[in-house]
């Protein structure tokens, strides 16, 4: 046979290759462009006119998992656009699976009454969504899964996303996304993608929407024109200005100071603070604040961190920028100033959630973790932690890398204030286990210092130090003191979520408060 | 009761209380607390006890609960108790 290319091809040997002949244009490529770059980028390329037309050419289903990241936290706006938009078309059946939601997320309640979404996956809950949930609005139960524990899943396939709705600061036409601008400053930008990275990596459709079409190549970039399928420009993806409300707001709270110094006492203290040493805070008040005492102390002893990891504060940036800390890994950023430096700092590198933290990759960042200093709404005599239920029972939190972060690290420090008003801190037994407590070793609170007894060379330290050490049972007999004996909460009979844990085992199950 | 009296703030931690006489005989509680499923009763009962030591016996207790311990609650009651009779003589325990 006589190809395009006037040579001559063995029909047989063809035949056998199983491969087709060469022809001058492939119908499936068309033919060669000519156009310049600056024609081409308006004439050919991914940007569709609306998200109806991208729902349309992924090919969205009745019955299949969408998902979204949080990089924007309470300032999200993907996630309710994307649901309006697919129940306006009339999907039905349909599961998402975002890294977190939150308070912002309240009208999916009327997509759930609709039965356009009827499943769950995340992280966390916040707001009136939690609470209809909590209430039993779902007949299926949510899954809740840590940011590790999702990683793995999205990549072993326990969790197949079938499109992956993906809001980008900027992105070009072809699809290189990333979670801020180059060259702008005070863009509307989240900073990191680490959670985005694995859906665009693992999703088999991707959506990128943006509100700013910028020059190819956009790089670096978070997300790769290869895992790209389409882009739709939309008004705003997120306001930068909620990133950093609530759980990650910086403290001015004196008992949460007082924690946060005791805190990093123990640091000092705990055989862990030496030169190359590696750290990350968690959100939350105290653990916080803890970097305020730490730097302090790392100047003083000139000690210096080799990396930060995982929800990078202002902190953490402003001592990599003093030479305090070597490497910044950043699969989230946690505020503004965050978000902006890993465009300027050569070493605040933006890493994703497997990177960080999937639990079966002994390189996982937060396995070469020294010390992580995470809060709680509740802990137990046992050490075992809440961070997704209110004292109430009611969902109200994420367990984020919280479980994941506090097996990873050498040594895990837990900060909490004994009572927040009359509700005690530390109990007998905590609505529900997130984080077990084999992996907790520390619980600091304003009421003194236990140790797990796991961790015995730890408190003989703690006690060489003249730190305040007593006992998990005298904290919690303390505040069963001061506060009395709560009564049990009106749980129902209803599961409405899985707790899992890293592995994808259910550590504990959420059930329905009767009012 | 000389007139209705009101103590305590709306601060986390505090507990607002509010006394005025009742036309019906007892003490009449209406709470609301953030901590109502596991300490309602316990608050409702160190009202009531605090009330009845003040000598309180005909009177409406409106009480808006943010999480207060009881020495706060007694301390609330006691205040308005004192207020709404007008008296200035403090007895310290």
């Amino acid at each position: 046979m006589i190809n395009a290319a006037k040579r001559d091809i063995p029909q047989d040997v063809l035949e056998k290759s199983g491969l087709p002949l060469y022809e001058e244009v492939n119908p499936k490529l068309g033919p060669r462009e000519t156009m310049a770059l600056d024609e081409r980028l308006s004439k050919k390329n991914k940007i569709l006119p609306g998200l109806e037309e991208a729902i349309r050419q992924v090919g969205l289903k009745d019955g299949m998992t969408i998902s979204f990241h949080h990089h924007f936290r309470d300032g999200e706006k993907i996630v309710n656009l994307v649901l309006d938009k697919i129940a306006e078309m009339g999907f039905k059946n349909i599961s998402v699976a975002a890294s977190s939601l939150s308070s912002v997320h309240e009208p999916m309640i009327e997509h759930i009454k609709n039965g356009v979404v009827t499943h769950i996956e995340t992280s966390g809950l916040r707001g009136k969504l939690a609470n209809a949930i909590s209430h039993g609005i779902l007949e299926d139960p949510v899954i809740f899964r840590s940011h590790g524990g999702r990683a793995s899943a999205i990549k072993n396939g326990d969790l197949h996303i079938d499109v992956a709705f993906l809001g980008a600061a900027s992105c070009d036409p072809y699809g290189n996304a990333s979670g801020y601008t180059l060259d702008v400053e005070g863009d509307a930008a989240c900073g990191s993608l680490g959670y985005a990275k694995v859906d665009a990596q693992y999703a088999d459709k991707v959506v990128i929407l943006t509100n700013n079409i910028v020059g190819y190549p956009n790089m670096p970039c978070a997300i790769p024109e290869t895992q790209v399928d389409c882009i739709v420009e939309v008004e705003s993806i997120g306001d930068p200005n909620k990133i950093s409300s609530g759980a990650t707001r910086f403290t001015k709270n004196p008992h949460d100071l007082l924690i946060s110094q005791l805190a990093a006492k123990v640091i000092e203290a705990s055989g862990y603070f030496k030169e190359g040493f590696s750290m990350q805070t968690g959100s939350g008040g105290a653990s916080l604040a803890v970097t305020r005492f730490l730097r302090d102390m790392m100047i003083e002893k000139d000690i210096h961190a080799s990396f930060a990891l995982g929800g990078i504060t202002s902190q953490i940036v402003s001592m990599h920028e003093e030479g305090l800390i070597g490497r910044i890994l950043d699969v989230q950023s946690f505020d503004t100033v965050a978000a902006q430096s890993i465009k300027k700092n050569k070493y605040h590198c933006e890493i994703d959630a497997n990177f960080y933290a999937n639990p079966f990759d002994e390189g996982s960042a937060l396995h070469q973790l020294d010390i992580v200093i995470l809060s709680a709404l509740e802990v137990d005599t046992d050490f075992n932690v809440n961070v997704l239920t209110g004292s109430d029972g009611v969902i109200r939190g994420a367990i984020g890398g919280h479980p994941d972060t506090a097996a990873g690290a050498a040594l895990t420090i837990l900060t909490a204030p004994l009572m927040r008003g009359r509700m005690p801190t530390v109990m007998k037994e905590v609505n529900t286990v997130v984080t077990p407590g084999s992996t907790i070793d520390v619980v600091v609170t304003d009421q003194g210092i236990a140790v797990n007894p796991r961790r015995p060379e730890i408190r003989e330290r703690l006690l060489k130090a003249r730190l305040p050490v007593t006992t998990i049972e005298e904290l919690q007999q303390k505040a069963e003191k001061l506060a009395g004996v709560p009564e049990k909460l009106p749980f129902g009979e209803k599961v409405v979520a899985l707790v899992t844990y890293r592995d994808g085992s259910v550590i504990d199950v959420v059930r329905n408060i009767e009012d | 009761m000389i007139n209705p009296a009101i103590a305590g703030t709306m601060e986390s931690g505090d507990i607002m209380i509010e006394i005025r006489d009742s036309e019906n005989k007892g003490i009449h509680i209406e709470l609301e607390s953030t901590v109502m499923n596991q300490f309602g009763k316990q608050i409702e009962k160190v009202i009531e006890e605090t009330a009845k030591a003040c000598g309180l016996e005909n009177v409406d207790i409106i009480a808006k609960d943010k999480g207060s311990l009881d020495c706060t609650i007694r301390a609330r009651v006691t205040t308005a108790a004192m207020r709404g009779c007008g008296k200035t003589e403090f007895e310290w325990k």
